[in-house]
């Protein structure tokens, strides 16, 4: 069996000094902004917001020049982990700048390098996944919607045509990094898929908000109707699309994002648990005792695939572990505070907890499917241990 | 890893590897003291990593300890390494000598690891205190845990000076990071198992549905030695440990559980077999995970101190190095 490697790591010094500066920052920023508000995680959407963020240099931060300050990636770390931990609405920027930005630096070229990455360091500039179609969802090999080779008016490009869905923000953003099958499958079933930087703006694309269980509109369909697509905007190489997104989503599978999303609610629990009376504490003490143990634990494995990453590794297997850890543990918290503590969700006039809990209750079971459901991300582990 | 630990884990591995297989364990859990292998502990001082050089020990830190103890877990290693190498950190900690021989520390003198072998036991008293005893002067109920180690009942004459040392602290740890490493060779037993047995004309760990049973596990046992290991670095800094230790406790104690819950349905009706060395481990899982505080007394404990704190410290202390 190959060993899982996760050494305990400490966060260097110059990440730890950043941490009192976002603290003020956020303390400053968020005064006015509700718990509630709080418990939308990473789904909280505030342009003004991402643009101060980026006026601090915290977007970006691990670029290299000339495209960034070349930070590190634990410096990174810190900021993320307190924006999460503030239930700062980051959803403007979260997509370009966790993973667009990375890839377009990856495989993309200078052209979409300057036209994208000033914009989203500036926190100005907002991208949305296209991966998932109607008919491909966790099978991503058997997407349909093609690009084809075509000159349009003497200038040479492709011709897109097809159908994404589960595109968050789709319809505040202004491209998408979309996966599209450009020629056959092959055998192993991933060939002939080809990554492209899409303008969606673009004559023929039209972005439609698909209303989910909240009620909230978040994720949308994005239909191609012959979309005339310009040739250096193809990233990467024609028909290395797989390989490509499989390296995009490591970038999001280990981050403090997979185990902070319900962290407004855990600081509600808690303050709830410190109210009660002492006779009333029954399975409290109990209850918050054990997230807390397991926070712990999937922090200090989250840091130590992050000091991987930052030397370069690429720690896929501890990555979908820590993800699976991570989902778990943020949907036993309203699990716990429904059965032990006996809340219950409120939508209106209630308190911040039963208000954060409503929410939070709601949106968990999205947890286990974004960026690769459980039954996927147990999968890709299975394999990690040789069973496969 | 630093070239001294790496080494002190080779020993280790090769130590248990050595020393123990069907007869000893068999042997020892009927009653018979495996003395060859803890003459051979003894003689490479593993007993002795947390004692300072100058009394005789390796003068290690809880990281060191933590390659050792988890070795002893991955082998069920059937002796009171864990008890000796904790007790004799307390000891030393504590101004005392630190005697030859196996040790042990309890918080319940109705089940004392291993009494009828140790020299002295240190039990805890009020107040993050202990007190020593020597074995000479107790009277010795023979009990076992179901991993059929040692569990013995002692009376004592008197009551014994207290020096400053929390044994139920230091027995948790220890605990955790024995139950670390037999978790992790209970997942590397299931994983080797599931690409051996065939059925449906495949191996076992070709079906998704094992495989799912395994990813869990996997996560089990990352998350569980990151907090034994956490808790022993936090020794080592010589924090406030109770935060770390009480995580430890409470997350490899729920994925013991977990552990022998999936390996046992992994093996199906062969691991359930007296012949088959899985419940070696797993029996001992189930014991350790009571002893010395199980997730309860520790869930509950933390999540008093939580309370206290109040929600605005909760992430400050997260992330307080």
């Amino acid at each position: 069996m190959p060993p899982l490697i996760f050494e305990p790591c400490d966060l260097p010094d110059e990440a730890e000094a950043l941490r009192g500066e976002v603290r003020a920052f956020l303390a400053e920023e968020l005064a006015d902004y509700p718990v509630s508000k709080r418990a939308h995680s990473w789904i909280g959407f505030d342009g003004e917001f991402s643009r101060n963020l980026g006026a601090r240099g915290w977007l970006g931060m691990t670029w290299p020049a000339p495209w960034g300050p070349g930070r590190s990636a634990l410096e990174r770390y810190v900021v993320i982990e307190e924006l999460l931990a503030a239930g700062a609405p980051v959803a403007a920027h979260w997509i370009a700048e966790r993973q667009s930005g990375p890839l377009l630096l990856r495989f993309g070229n200078d052209e979409q390098r300057a036209l994208c990455l000033p914009g989203i360091i500036a926190g100005e500039t907002y991208f949305c996944i296209g991966m998932s179609e109607p008919d491909s969802g966790s099978d991503l090999a058997s997407i349909r919607s093609k690009a084809v080779r075509a000159e349009v008016k003497g200038e040479a490009g492709w011709v897109v045509t097809g159908r994404k869905v589960w595109s968050t923000y789709a319809q505040n953003s202004h491209y998408m990094i979309a996966l599209l099958r450009t020629g056959d499958a092959g055998e192993s079933r991933h060939d002939g898929t080809t990554q492209f930087l899409i303008d969606l703006s673009l004559p023929g694309l039209e972005v439609r908000p698909i209303r989910n269980l909240l009620g909230d509109e978040e994720f949308n369909e994005v239909t191609f109707d012959e979309v005339f697509v310009p040739e250096a905007m193809m990233i990467g190489a024609e028909g290395e699309g797989w390989r490509q997104v499989t390296a995009e989503l490591a970038f999001e599978r280990s981050g403090p994002d997979r185990f902070l999303s319900a962290y407004a609610l855990l600081a509600e629990l808690v303050r709830f648990v410190s109210a009660l009376p002492s006779d009333a504490t029954a399975g409290a003490h109990d209850a918050i005792g054990r997230l807390y143990a397991h926070l712990t634990s999937l922090r200090a494995l989250s840091i130590s695939v992050a000091t991987r990453l930052d030397a370069g590794e690429e720690p896929a297997l501890e990555a979908s572990v820590v993800k699976d850890l991570g989902v778990t543990f943020e949907q036993s918290i309203p699990e716990i505070a429904q059965q032990i503590l006996g809340i219950a969700p409120r939508l209106d006039g209630g308190s911040d907890f039963e208000a954060s809990l409503a929410y939070v209750q709601q949106a968990c079971v999205s947890f286990s499917l974004r960026g690769g459901t459980t039954e996927i991300m147990r999968g890709v582990i299975a394999r990690g241990l040789g069973l496969r | 890893m630093t070239d001294t630990r790496n080494m002190i884990a080779e020993t280790a591995e090769r130590l248990f590897a050595a020393h123990l297989d069907s007869a000893v364990m068999d042997a020892a859990e009927a009653g018979t003291w495996p003395a060859a292998l803890w003459d051979e502990i003894a003689a490479n001082g593993l007993d002795r990593v947390l004692v300072p050089a100058e009394q005789d020990g390796i003068g290690g830190d809880w990281e060191d300890a933590f390659v050792i103890l988890a070795a002893a877990g991955r082998h069920a290693a059937p002796v009171p390494l864990a008890e000796t190498i904790g007790a004799g950190w307390l000891l030393a900690r504590a101004g005392l000598d630190v005697p030859a021989g196996p040790l042990s520390l309890a918080d319940d003198r109705a089940r004392v690891p291993w009494a009828r072998q140790a020299v002295q036991v240190l039990l805890s008293a009020d107040e993050g205190c202990f007190t020593v005893h020597d074995i000479a002067a107790m009277g010795i109920t023979p009990d076992r845990n179901v991993g059929r180690d040692p569990r013995d009942g002692i009376t004592l004459s008197e009551d014994g000076t207290a020096h400053a040392g929390d044994v139920g602290m230091i027995g948790a740890l220890v605990r955790s990071c024995q139950m670390a490493g037999a978790i992790a060779e209970v997942l590397a037993l299931c994983v080797t198992y599931a690409g051996e047995r065939v059925q449906f004309g495949r191996p076992i760990g070709k079906f998704q549905a094992i495989q799912q049973q395994l990813a869990v596990l996997a996560g089990e046992t990352a998350a569980a030695e990151m907090a034994a290991r956490n808790a022993c670095r936090a020794l080592d800094r010589g924090d406030d440990v109770m935060f770390a230790v009480a995580s430890a406790k409470i997350r490899t104690g729920e994925a013991a559980g977990k552990a022998a819950a999936i390996s046992h349905q992994v093996f199906g009706a062969i691991g359930f077999t007296d012949e088959h060395h899985l419940h070696y481990l797993t029996r001992r899982l189930w014991s350790w995970r009571a002893e010395f505080g199980a997730e309860r007394v520790w869930a509950e404990r933390l999540g008093r101190a939580l309370a206290a704190q109040g929600a605005d410290q909760l992430w400050p202390a997260l992330t307080a190095r």
